[in-house]
């Protein structure tokens, strides 16, 4: 298999993500290119598990490098934690989300007031 | 290009194709659907690279929970059906700093790993990924699972607001 492949799609999907995160003014569809961002990072994670293992066949590690054993799916095991971290910040997020809603009936991320007491300035 | 590479390319390529049509969607619904599509084209790379669990446990981890947790929000937020005009913001910086990323990433990748070629080792099976995360991972573990805990007594708070409320201040 060649490694670029799911590297790029990696690479692409993170672009979008970042696009989708500056471009969009929902807060919703914000979330929704987090989801895109944190995808082709666990992407990448286990394309570089299985490719960097495949390249250090046959190198000869010092014993102290790995004291409990020599480690095998670390990137699957990582990308198994961002995908906890995402659903708990998805939760979260949509918590906020839900409850600024129900204060001022918008969920546009670039008409959120940042400080409390001069509202009227941030409307737009 | 043996089959591997055939079927990684085709399902990266409906991956960034709905990943693109997420972030350019007008219509609220199908920007999630999308996403649905996106996710589970990334599930099939994840099995096409041989990590099984992982698969399984994105489809229902985030096909299942996350995606629906987003559409009911979208549901809750009274989004209109049709498609909507207001949903972006103007496109250039986004898209300067976007392509830039994007771009810059897969030169960078593809120029470091382009000659890389690998067989596939053994698949990341529920009980190898198991031993691991049991095994050299698991104060990680741990240290997750109060985050969760925490994410779900956060969440709760936020969305119940007579909890922590003053006498007299109407939120």
């Amino acid at each position: 298999m060649h490694a670029v492949i799911p590297y790029v799609t990696g690479a692409l999907l993170f672009g979008l993500g970042v696009y989708g995160v500056l471009r969009r003014r929902n807060a919703i569809l914000v979330l929704m290119a987090v989801e895109l961002m944190l995808n082709a990072v666990n992407l990448i994670f286990v394309t570089a598990d299985a490719a960097v293992r495949a390249s250090l066949v046959g190198v000869q590690v010092e014993a102290w490098a790995y004291p409990n054993g020599r480690p095998a799916h670390s990137g699957g095991v990582f990308a198994l934690f961002v995908i906890v971290l995402a659903a708990a910040e998805v939760g979260v997020g949509l918590a906020i989300v839900l409850q600024y809603f129900r204060m001022r009936r918008a969920v546009h991320v670039d008409e959120i007031a940042l400080q409390h007491d001069n509202e009227e300035q941030v409307s737009r | 290009m043996t089959v591997a590479d055939v079927l990684l390319l085709a399902l990266g390529a409906v991956a960034v194709g709905s990943g693109a049509a997420v972030v350019t969607s007008t219509h609220l619904v199908r920007s999630g659907l999308y996403l649905v599509i996106s996710l589970g084209a990334v599930a099939g790379l994840y099995l096409v690279l041989g990590a099984e669990l992982l698969a399984w446990v994105q489809v229902l981890v985030y096909v299942g929970a996350v995606v629906v947790l987003l559409l009911f929000a979208v549901m809750l937020t009274r989004a209109p059906i049709g498609p909507s005009r207001d949903l972006d913001r103007p496109a250039w910086p986004a898209l300067i700093v976007g392509g830039g990323v994007g771009l810059g990433l897969a030169v960078l990748l593809a120029d470091a790993f382009r000659w890389t070629l690998y067989d596939r080792s053994d698949p990341g099976t529920t009980e190898r990924m198991g031993a691991q995360i049991f095994g050299q991972w698991v104060l990680p573990f741990e240290v997750l699972s109060i985050l969760l805990l925490a994410a779900l007594v956060g969440a709760i708070v936020l969305s119940r607001p007579d909890i922590g409320a003053r006498k007299g201040d109407e939120s």
